[in-house]
Order: C-alpha cells, then sequence, then structure tokens
C-alpha cells in the first residue's frame, strides 16, 4: 500500500494513543463492566446449597460426593435447628445411627425443594445400597454445554462485542465530525489522494483497535478471580470480530455525516450504542426477556455478533456458527455504509 | 510580444450565489507566475468564496478559471501536486506534534520525511518542532498551517488570512515568512482585510466589496491614481508659513501649535526646496494609502 495509507493510519494510532478519555473508553470503560459483573455474578449458578449437618454417618458422605452441597458441621442440634430459624441455612440434617431427620425453612420454597428432593435422593440411594440389590434403572447425567456456562462464560463474548460497537461507532463518526469540522477533510481533499485511501486507513485503526480490545477483555478474564475458558476452537471469532467492526463502522459513519458536533455525535452513538447493548443482551442474557423484545433483538447487529461470539468462543460451535451472524454483520455493513456514503458531506 | 502569456491564476467573469446573495458577482483577475498577489476587502467581501473556486474548492456558478493552464473544478489530480493552499481555519489532525503534522501532510503527496526539517526552519518553528499542535501559540499554528501548505513544493501558493487574528509581533514574523515564501520562485495569492499589510507585501491587488473587484493595480499605481496629497509635517517655526507657501508645487500650508502641514503632489519637488533651506526638523511625510483608496471607491471608511 501507499505510503499515504501507512503514515495515515500511523497518525490516527498516534492521535488515538495520545488521547486519553478515547483510551479510557475502549479499553478501560468496557473492562469496568467486565470486572464489575464477572465478579457480582461469579458464583450465582454454581451456587452450593449450604447445609448444617449434625452427627454422621455414609448418608453424610454421599451428598458430600454430589459436589452440590456444602456442609456446614454442628455439635448441638438446637444451635443447627436455630440456624434454619434465623434464615440463616435453608436446612438442618440430623443423624443419629439410621435415623435422619431434615429440618428445613418453608419459607424459601425454591432452596426448600432443592434440599428436600436431594436428601430423599440421597437417603434412597444409601437404602438401596444397604440392600445390596443392583439398581433396576440407571440415570446418566450429563450437561449440554461444553462447560457449565458460569456467568464470565457469557459475560465476556457479550462485553467484547459491545466494547467493539462502542470503539468502531465512536471512533468513526468522531473522527469524521472533528475532521470536517476542523477542515482536515478539504484539505486531504486537496491533496492527490483517493477518498478510498483515507476510508479503508481509518477502518484499519478501528480493527486494529478491535482486536487489542478482544485480546485485553480475554486475557482478564481468564485469570483466576473471573475464570472464562474459551472453547479450542476460537479462531473463527476473529473474522466475526473483523465483520462487527465494519458494521459499527458504517453505523458511526452515518453518524458523522449527520452530526455537525462532536458533542452531538457521542450523544447521537450512545443513544444508538447503550439500548442496543441492553437489548443484544451484553450483560443479561437476552433469553429471559419477552417474546417481543427478542424479536426486536433479533434486528440488531450486536445482538448477532453477541450470538455469534457466545457460540464461537465458549460453546465452542466451531466456523459453522459463523454464518448468520457474518450474513447479518455484512448485510448491515453494505445497507448503512450505502446511506453513509449518500449523506457524506466534505464540509458543514 | 506574441503568443500565450502564462498566467498563474486567470480567472474570467467568476459568479456565485447562495440563494439571494452574489457573494462573488463577475469576478475577473489575473496571477502572473511568481508574483504576490492580494486579495483585499472587508469580511463579507466575497474574498474567500473567489479563493475557493480558483483552488477548486467549488464550482462557479458561471466564468472560467484556469489554474496553471487547467481547470482545477471538478477536482483535477493533475493539478493538485501544484497547488499548496492553507485554509482559513487551521486545519490538522488531533494530537500530532508540528512535525509530524508536516510529515502526515507530506506522504499525502508522496513526499520523502527529510524536507520536513527545512519547512520548519523556513517557518521559524524547528525549535517546536516535537510540540503538539494544540499547545503552539496563535502566531506558531498559523506558521504551522502555511508550511503544511508548503510541504510539497507547489508552484502556486493560497494563503486564506493568514495574518487574520495575530498580534502585530507575530503578523510581523509572518510576513517574513511570505516574503520568504516568494524568494524561493512561488506564486502567492492571498487574502487580507488588513490593507497596509498588503501595500508592504503585494505585488499586486484586487480590492473587492460585496462580490466585486473594485480596482486592481499595484498598491503605488493605486495610490498614485488617486492624485491624492503627501502630507510634509514639521516643527512649528522651521520655517516662516509665508516662505513654505511661496515654494514651487505647494498646495496648502496649515499652521498649528504642534506642527506645521504643507500639502502637495510634488512630494520630491518640495522636499528638496525644504532641504536646500536646511528646514527638515522634525520631519515626517505621509501619502495616501489603500485604505484612501477605499475610501475613494466606495465613499465609505474602511472597516475590516
Amino acid at each position: 500500500m501507499s505510503t499515504a495509507f501507512k503514515s495515515l493510519s500511523v497518525a490516527m494510532v498516534k492521535g488515538f494513543l495520545r488521547d486519553r478519555m478515547a483510551l479510557f473508553f475502549m479499553f478501560v470503560f468496557p473492562l469496568m463492566f467486565l470486572v464489575v459483573f464477572g465478579l457480582l455474578f461469579r458464583d450465582s449458578g454454581a451456587d452450593k446449597i449450604k447445609l448444617a449437618v449434625v452427627g454422621d454417618g455414609p448418608v453424610v458422605a454421599a451428598l458430600e460426593r454430589t459436589g452440590a452441597v456444602e456442609v456446614q458441621r454442628f455439635d448441638d442440634q438446637q444451635a443447627a435447628v436455630d440456624k434454619v430459624k434465623d434464615g440463616d441455612l435453608p436446612a438442618a440434617l440430623i443423624l443419629s445411627g439410621n435415623d435422619v431427620r431434615l429440618r428445613f425453612a418453608a419459607s424459601d420454597q425454591v432452596a426448600a425443594g432443592t434440599v428436600n428432593g436431594l436428601v430423599s435422593g440421597v437417603v434412597d440411594k444409601v437404602n438401596l445400597g444397604a440392600t445390596g440389590q443392583p439398581p433396576a434403572f440407571r440415570l446418566d447425567q450429563q450437561p449440554v454445554e461444553d462447560a457449565s456456562l458460569k456467568p464470565i462464560q457469557y459475560l465476556t463474548p457479550g462485553i467484547l462485542s459491545w466494547g467493539v460497537s462502542i470503539s468502531a461507532v465512536f471512533g468513526s463518526a468522531l473522527t469524521l465530525v472533528s475532521w470536517r469540522k476542523k477542515q482536515v477533510l478539504r484539505r486531504i481533499r486537496l491533496a492527490p489522494i483517493s477518498a478510498f485511501t483515507v476510508l479503508t486507513s481509518r477502518v484499519v485503526v478501528s480493527v486494529g483497535v478491535a482486536v487489542l480490545q478482544a485480546a485485553l477483555f480475554v486475557a482478564v478474564a481468564s485469570t483466576p478471580p473471573f475464570g472464562l475458558k474459551l472453547s479450542g476452537d476460537w479462531y473463527p471469532a476473529l473474522p466475526l470480530l473483523v465483520l462487527g467492526t465494519l458494521a459499527f463502522f458504517a453505523i458511526g459513519m452515518l453518524v458523522g455525516a449527520f452530526c455537525k458536533s462532536e458533542e452531538a455525535a457521542s450523544g447521537a452513538a450512545n443513544m444508538l450504542v447503550l439500548p442496543m447493548s441492553f437489548l443484544s443482551g451484553t450483560f443479561f442474557p437476552i433469553e429471559n426477556a419477552p417474546g417481543w423484545l427478542q424479536a426486536v433483538s433479533k434486528v440488531l447487529p450486536l445482538r448477532h455478533m453477541n450470538d455469534g461470539m457466545l457460540d464461537i468462543l465458549v460453546r465452542g460451535k466451531g466456523i459453522g456458527a459463523l454464518v448468520v451472524p457474518s450474513a447479518v454483520l455484512v448485510g448491515f455493513t453494505l445497507v448503512v455504509g450505502f446511506v453513509a456514503s449518500r449523506v457524506f458531506r466534505w464540509e458543514d | 510580444m506574441t503568443g500565450v502569456r502564462a498566467f498563474a491564476v486567470e480567472a474570467v467573469d467568476i459568479r456565485k450565489s447562495y440563494g439571494e446573495l452574489k457573494a462573488v458577482d463577475g469576478v475577473s483577475f489575473t496571477v502572473d507566475e511568481g508574483e504576490f498577489f492580494g486579495i483585499l476587502g472587508p469580511n463579507g467581501a466575497g474574498k474567500t468564496t473567489t479563493l475557493e473556486i480558483v483552488e477548486g474548492l467549488r464550482e462557479p456558478d458561471a466564468g472560467t478559471v484556469a489554474l496553471l493552464g487547467e481547470s482545477p473544478w471538478p477536482r483535477n489530480l493533475k493539478l493538485l501536486p501544484r497547488v499548496g493552499v492553507q485554509l482559513q481555519a487551521s486545519s490538522f489532525f488531533e494530537k500530532l506534534t508540528a512535525r509530524e503534522q508536516l510529515e502526515t501532510f507530506g506522504s499525502l503527496y508522496g513526499v520523502s520525511k527529510s524536507i520536513v526539517a527545512d519547512m520548519l526552519e523556513l517557518v521559524g518553528l524547528l525549535d517546536k518542532a516535537d510540540v503538539q499542535e494544540n499547545k503552539l501559540s496563535g502566531g506558531q499554528r498559523q506558521r504551522l498551517s502555511i508550511a503544511c501548505a508548503l510541504v510539497h513544493d507547489p508552484d502556486v501558493v493560497f494563503l486564506d488570512e493568514p495574518t487574520a487574528a495575530l498580534d502585530p509581533q507575530a503578523r510581523r514574523n509572518l510576513w517574513d515568512v511570505l516574503r520568504a515564501i516568494q524568494a524561493r520562485g512561488k506564486t502567492i495569492v492571498y487574502t487580507t482585510h488588513y490593507l497596509d499589510e498588503a501595500e508592504i507585501l503585494c505585488d499586486r491587488v484586487a480590492i473587492m466589496d460585496r462580490g466585486r473587484v473594485l480596482a486592481m493595480d499595484s498598491p503605488a499605481a493605486l495610490v498614485r491614481g488617486l492624485d491624492a496629497p503627501t502630507r510634509i509635517t514639521l516643527q512649528p517655526g522651521a520655517l516662516p508659513a509665508e516662505t513654505a507657501r511661496g515654494i514651487e508645487g505647494v498646495d496648502d500650508v496649515h499652521e498649528e501649535d504642534a506642527s506645521m502641514t504643507i500639502s502637495t503632489r510634488k512630494p520630491a519637488v518640495v522636499l528638496s526646496a525644504l532641504a536646500e533651506r536646511g528646514a527638515l526638523d522634525g520631519l515626517q511625510v505621509r501619502t495616501a494609502t489603500l485604505e484612501d483608496v477605499f475610501l475613494d471607491l466606495t465613499g465609505r471608511e474602511y472597516r475590516a
């Protein structure tokens, strides 16, 4: 490529690296969300049921083997039951000889149901074992996800997509507005250089920023406090990252074409990206939302980027999971990019 | 003289309207190669629009422009490397140093980085090479933006109000830069609303008002054409008023407490007569200026 392409890219990278606000909003800000939500939801979903236990025996050993309970031992039966009455623990298990007594707090129906089911299941199993009979039925239990879908597993692809969308939309919109306002665009137009060169150099910078963001977010999420586990087959995430950047870059060009000041542009970009991030399941899985909201979210590019990232990075669905998100993102890029090129202005 | 003379710029009857407003209303002028040409007039006279049409940034509603023999509109890729333009606003890339600005603008023209130091020296910014553009003073930014217009060694340079909003010292520094550019053989076309400055710098000027060119010539010729008297001021008592009136070429003598003023249209004759009499104490000579020309042309006081 030409020296003009290279030096324009270098100029933009330097300008970006020297802009502390931009660095903050593109790297630190999304990372803050990742950290906050990652720590907030760290144990949800992997919660163990806490259980007060007085005495010992094969039932307790079998309960501990399920991995679903956290046993707190008490010497005094009364103290254990008081804990349950106070609402500190959902249930107390009191063992004396072959007598197994469960005292639970009926006020928390969900916990009560879980504990009752769990304990009676274990007691039945121990009983069966005591008869020496082989079991008539076998139960095979397996989670459907590759790894259990801990919150960090869906948070990381979501926040990564969101961070990339922010930097691409803001990057292109603010550059366009500022260059038009400061007449850099007019100045460039007076140089023997094509608009395509200028545009592609800006796109390349945005893609580079997106790759850096992805590396940073994944690296942080993979540290022990968060414990992200990438699927082995994460490479298809890279083309998805590029396509997502292009789609949001095009949206930024459209925003930049309409806004006259940087303030207006960042306001408009926020109005687009923030609701989109909620509707696309960046912070919470959208599956819990009402049906009509899910239908709305299906037309959003961020939703598809999210889904694609989740499928590839975490669920390990591989290259096949690229098809739908890629098609949607390419479509967005073409349509929005075309409209943006129609309303593009060199000067105010 | 035979054959076609090559003008750096030739504008013929260019017009541009914005709605009802005729911003440029039939402007014609030519600029010779190597000439320092000024377009003067108050704000809103149509100077910038005229310049933008000639640069190829705007399409005229009517009229033709030949810039180095070619039409600048639509965007003429062949012409762009030969033309340097400084825009009215200081247009720079964000957060880059003076050196990096020049390197980046130079690269748009495929110019090597080795020229950057030369440019910084030309505009007196060598010691500011590594200062970010937003930390430069107004005059320094203005000089940097001129350097950015020159970085690809163009033949014709367009400068739009390069000295506007500068303090007197910064203006004078910039004059030296402009003279240095002309000394390199460049054709300079520039707009200003400082008539005194144009009088000092320009080979020829066009005085514009309300979208039209009112007069065009060298500043000296315009002032001469005004046929306004030269005022010679002396200390009171340098010579008797009656004697002064008797000198050949003196039109009028006016005595005040602090000075005596002699009006003449033949200053050379009068001054040598005064010198013969040894009566040059406290001598001040004031000729008419372009402001007087503007007043004469428009019938109103010049207000930049």
